[in-house]
């Protein structure tokens, strides 16, 4: 076999490292962005897929076969996402005598299509929820608003309120047309404070049919999975039995072959109704290979080939408690941040899936995930605190993540005691800092600073000393003297009672107030300090600012890059503020850029369609002048 | 390779608490420099969005990186203020070392009193000597006129000096953050780079009043002398800079753009026992000899020196060591005095240092040549006159530290400030002078006693006891490290502690220059 993956990134790695087990020869595929990106030179062959854009790219399904005979592959794997989903695109696999690494297309088809895929499914005796196909239909409320292609919650919407349905309905079909090339979106009785619980299936052409335990992925932003476990802790063994059954009747309706997940919204009593079923490998596959020690990869490539599936697979058991968190590349506000990771470092002891490594870019044409990491563990405490250590001391530098926020989680009382809906993280309020986070990571990176301009005489010395050497980072300003008796030293005017034992370029060895801490150090345009304290992006003031660099008031900036889809305003109009402006398209996302104050349109520097960068200056809003116009 | 083996006993407490003692006076008139015109001025100077000087010296430096400034004690003794007005050192932009002079525009508003014209004539000497490019930071009302008298006439080579700087090829930046006026004009006027800061520098040969006096014109200062002015009409300003800041930041690219090579360090091992102890090894009581081998063994690179002829004219220490990776000779008073041998010892070592192109450390601790009759008749003259005909006429650059006593032609043997070392610094207890108080009014009383009795007069005992007493306060208090450091006599008193890091920034600084021994080129040896 000669495995063409047709997919990128984490997938494609993943799916590589089971071939290279099995001696299997891979091919990868590449956009313009993604050459120099680890998957590519992991695979034995790989084709150029000109261009970036999905639908010119990995989209391509043309490409993607030419690819395969150009290599001699035999056979396709979609990954995740792309065409893993498209029935159409695995017709043409077959039809090109290849070897479709998935379920039969009419299987893809009929799950396809949420409406369908339900009726059949209720016909199945699998419980589902009432849906609706138009806003008029809606009798009662909350709702939900759904893409009937796709998944991944792009699209999705939650409606309280009759009055915002018809903007919900079509705000989804716009955003399903663009990412899916299909704007049917449809509508269903909202569960509230559901857990989401999937259960992963494996079927053979062999008439075998196994369900492998469930898995928990409630905890989501955005309606997007962002830490998921396995089992799920909301699961008995007699629920756990109910779900499995459903599962497998759910596969077995749609005659399915191979890797699914049939998902489940779990309501806080106990009942559950069937969501979807994703007929291809899950994102979060890897907690249910921890727990039961299977390759899901192997197993789908098995099945492919037309072997039965092995007896570990048709007994699966279910050992201890895995728990995947996905790190991704994003704010607070869980807004895509792009930009090059100028460092990634993870610990020993967790499993980690990821496409990047040091230097890659995460940038604007896909997925901003930089990885899954995945602890086991005994039981869930011991993976959560695994888990949370592992991301806790990974060292990501280059890009914001939302690894404090995942490893807030991780170690939250609501966590432990099991307090998790998929409403989890709206609830959420991430733990301050630790109070001397910013100060010692401050002190350590000024002083890693004065390291590199060390000479062969004493750090900054003065035979008449007048003031402390000093360093800015965002306004702290940080003052330092290393005299013969020792630091003295003050952050943002708070002196701090501090000693060196140590002091280099990458790491500061320091103690305050009698506690010591290991700070690791690395210098650059954004210099990244991580320690026990928690992680720092400090970037030093210029020592020389030039003098009227600043922003003028009022300016409207981009948050990210992106292409901008719509300007709403012209030079001279009057806006109140929240009024948009300009929507930016990035990410997939549209981002609308709002007036932050009433007054006038006074400049505007871009048009729709153009491509702006990150902090790229969009408009200019003047204040209203009492007495002029 | 020998290295020095310290002896248990040398370190003493008491020595460490006298020299603690002494270095706080010298800390407290130290901290009137820093002081500058005083918390008035100063507030009044930050509340004008200005810097004081040494605030402007740490932002023209590279960041931790060492300054050794200079003479910080100028004027001590005077009726000016402890300082002169003015900050000078060697500090490092874009790792070139450079000579820094900053007005303290805070003192009579930075004017240039005889002290301060003293201590700017020395440090362009050094600028001159070690061709180090001179960054003048300049903000001053001019002369002092209560003292222009003093300061009239010779003040004027502070501008001659500037130009030959740079017909010498060694560039002059000038920085104007403030006044310039008047004579001050010609610092601009001389120096081969000029940057103004908007709206602060005044660059004028006559301001408004003075112009309408003589002219009976009326303008403005802006148009007088205003950065804007030099920069578009005049020509005087090459850079227009928006603050203080910003003027430094452009003072410090051109540096980066002189086409200089940036100091590079030398690896070196450090001495073997800490610079602590250099503390407690001096006495303060300058009868007490010290052995300066222990004070070495604290300096030179791994405590590592070769002496030269040990056995000969003992209480003079001749060795060869280096300071930061510099190769150095050295020259160390044992016991203060200095007979025959040590004299041609030291004629000899000089030589030998020329011979092989090093640099010469003294360290002084000596009561001069000895005197008596066997000694005028062993040609003790002509034995001290080949030492300091030996040191004058010797071209390698000489360190001098005052780390004791330095009476009489001692002083001149041991390369005092009159045989121009590239460096002079004194230890905070060191004294200088002709001679010992004591020994001084002692003089004068025989000679007042024989006096009187070839006239045959009877001598008051009370008024001769009065008279000693007189004298020895006023030689004391003359022959004080302050007092001379106050005069300029000495490029400032250091911390014992920091005696390694100074020579070693110095020995840095010389070697940015190539030197030559002399070959041949002495006077006559008689």
């Amino acid at each position: 076999m000669r495995l063409l993956v047709a997919n990128r990134g984490e997938i494609a790695r993943r799916i590589f490292r089971t071939c290279r087990t099995l001696g299997i020869t891979t091919v990868a595929v590449f956009s313009d962005a993604d050459a120099l990106m680890p998957y590519v030179a992991e695979a034995d062959l790989s084709v150029h897929l000109p261009g970036n854009a999905p639908a010119d790219t990995y989209l391509r399904a043309d490409l993607l076969l030419a690819a395969a005979a150009a290599t001699g592959a035999t056979a396709v794997h979609p990954g995740y996402g792309f065409l893993s989903e498209n029935a159409a695109f695995a017709q043409a696999v077959l039809d090109a005598g290849l070897t479709w690494v998935g379920p039969p297309p009419p299987a893809i088809a009929t799950m396809g299509s949420k409406l369908r895929s339900k009726e059949l499914m209720a016909a199945a005796g699998v419980p589902c929820l009432p849906t609706w196909t138009t806003p008029s239909e809606v009798s009662d409320f909350p709702v939900l608003v759904k893409a009937s292609a796709g998944g991944g919650g792009r699209g999705m919407r939650i409606v309280r309120a009759a009055g915002d349905l018809t903007a919900a309905f079509d705000g989804a079909e716009r955003e399903a047309l663009s990412a899916f090339g299909d704007g049917t979106v449809f509508l269903e009785r909202y569960v509230e404070n559901p857990r989401h619980v999937e259960v992963q299936v494996m079927a053979d052409t062999h008439g075998n049919t196994v369900a492998l335990f469930e898995r928990d992925c409630s905890i989501q932003r955005r309606h997007q999975k962002v830490i998921e476990e396995a089992p799920s802790p909301a699961v008995s063994q007699t629920l756990r039995a109910e779900l499995s059954a459903a599962a497998v009747a759910a596969a077995e309706a749609v005659s399915y072959v191979g890797a699914g997940t049939v998902e489940f919204v779990l309501d806080p009593s106990g009942a559950f109704f069937f969501l979807e079923m994703n007929t291809r490998l899950q994102v979060e596959h890897p907690v249910t290979e921890l727990v039961t020690g299977l390759d899901l990869v192997e197993l789908q490539l098995l099945v492919a080939q037309g072997h039965p599936l092995p007896p570990r697979a048709l007994s699966p058991r279910l050992n201890g408690h895995a728990i995947e968190a996905r790190v991704y590349a994003e704010d607070a506000d869980y807004l895509p941040q792009t930009g090059m990771l100028t460092r990634v470092s993870w610990p020993y002891g967790v499993r980690v899936d990821s496409g990047v490594e040091t230097g890659s870019v995460i940038g604007v044409h896909y997925d901003a995930m930089i990885a899954k990491v995945i602890a086991y563990g005994a039981n869930r405490a011991e993976a959560s605190t695994r888990l949370a250590n592992a991301l806790s001391s990974a060292e990501l530098h280059g890009v914001v993540t939302n690894r404090g926020l995942l490893v807030d989680v991780l170690r939250s009382e609501a966590w432990s005691r099991n307090e998790v809906d998929t409403g989890f993280l709206d609830r959420f309020t991430p733990s301050p800092p630790a109070p001397l986070l910013h100060s010692v990571h401050c002190l350590a990176a000024a002083l890693a600073g004065a390291a590199t301009r060390r000479t062969v005489f004493p750090s900054g010395w003065r035979n008449v000393p007048s003031q402390p050497q000093w360093t800015s980072f965002d306004g702290t300003r940080v003052e330092y003297t290393q005299a013969r008796d020792g630091l003295t030293a003050s952050v943002a005017g708070e002196a701090l009672a501090a000693r060196v034992w140590g002091a280099a370029a990458d790491l500061v060895d320091l103690s305050v107030d009698g506690v010591r801490y290991r700070c690791a150090v690395h210098l650059g345009p954004t210099t990244y300090v991580d320690s026990v304290l928690g992680h720092s992006a400090l970037v030093e003031d210029d020592r020389y600012p030039v003098p009227g660099s600043a922003l003028a008031a009022g300016s409207l900036t981009a948050a990210m890059p992106g292409t901008v889809l719509r300007v709403g305003v012209k030079v001279g109009d009057v806006v109140s503020s929240g009024d948009t402006l300009v929507v930016l398209e990035a990410m997939k996302m549209e981002h609308a850029v709002k007036a932050l104050v009433a007054g006038t349109v006074s400049e505007l520097f871009v048009t729709a369609g153009q491509q702006v960068d990150a902090g790229a200056v969009l408009a200019v809003v003047s204040l209203v002048v009492e007495g002029q116009s | 390779m020998t290295a020095v083996v310290s002896r248990p006993d040398v370190l003493s407490d008491e020595r460490r608490t006298a020299m603690l003692e002494q270095l706080d006076l010298v800390h407290a008139e130290v901290a009137k420099a820093l002081a500058g015109g005083g918390d008035k001025y100063v507030a009044r100077h930050h509340a004008r969005g200005k810097l004081l000087p040494r605030e402007r010296i740490e932002l023209l430096l590279d960041r931790d990186t060492p300054f050794l400034e200079l003479m910080p004690v100028a004027a001590y003794g005077s009726s000016f203020p402890v300082g002169a007005s003015i900050v000078c050192g060697i500090g490092r932009i874009h790792g070139v070392e450079c000579l820094v002079m900053a007005h303290d525009p805070t003192v009579r508003g930075g004017a240039a009193n005889p002290y301060t014209a003293k201590k700017t004539g020395r440090a362009m000497d050094i600028a001159r000597i070690n061709r180090l490019p001179l960054v003048y930071l300049v903000e001053s009302g001019g002369a002092d006129l209560p003292t222009q008298a003093e300061i009239f006439i010779p003040g004027g080579a502070g501008f001659r000096n500037l130009t030959q700087l740079s017909s010498m090829g060694i560039p002059t930046i000038a920085l104007v953050f403030g006044n310039s006026t008047a004579g001050g004009a010609y610092v601009p006027g001389m120096s081969d780079h000029v940057v103004m800061v908007r709206e602060k520098a005044k660059v004028f040969l006559g301001g408004p009043p003075l112009v309408k006096m003589a002219t009976g014109e009326i303008s403005g200062d802006e148009e007088l002398g205003g950065a804007e002015m030099h920069a578009r009409t005049s020509g005087l300003a090459d850079y227009l800079a928006e603050d203080e800041r910003d003027c430094l930041r452009i003072g410090r690219d051109i540096v980066r753009r002189l086409n200089l090579p940036a100091a590079v360090d030398r690896p070196s091992v450090p001495p073997r026992y800490p610079e602590e102890d250099l503390l407690a090894i001096a006495s303060t009581d300058l009868r007490v000899p010290f052995d300066p081998r222990e004070v070495l063994a604290r300096v030179v690179d791994d405590s590592d020196l070769d002496e030269f002829k040990p056995l000969f004219g003992t209480s003079l220490l001749t060795c060869w060591a280096s300071i930061h990776g510099y190769p150095i000779g050295v020259l160390a008073n044992v016991r203060g005095v200095l007979f025959g041998e040590e004299s041609e010892k030291a004629a000899q070592f000089i030589q030998l240092a020329n011979s092989s192109n090093t640099p010469l450390l003294f360290l002084q601790n000596t009561t001069g040549y000895m005197v008596g009759a066997q000694y005028e008749q062993a040609g003790i003259i002509r034995m001290g006159a080949k030492m300091i005909n030996a040191v004058s006429n010797s071209t390698v650059p000489h360190l001098t530290v005052v780390i004791g006593a330095s009476y009489g032609a001692g002083n001149y043997g041991m390369c005092g400030r009159a045989f121009d070392p590239r460096f002079l610094f004194s230890w905070p207890h060191a004294k200088s002078a002709v001679m010992g108080p004591a020994q001084l009014a002692g003089v004068l009383s025989i000679v007042g006693r024989e006096s009187a009795a070839s006239r045959g007069l009877p001598y008051d005992e009370d008024q001769d006891a009065a008279m000693r007493s007189l004298v020895e306060a006023q030689i004391e208090a003359e022959s004080l490290a302050l007092a001379n450091s106050g005069r300029v006599y000495d490029d400032g008193i250091i911390d014992p502690r920091d005696t390694r890091t100074i020579l070693g920034y110095c020995l840095s600084v010389i070697h940015a220059t190539p030197f030559q021994g002399v070959r041949g080129g002495f006077g006559v040896f008689r």
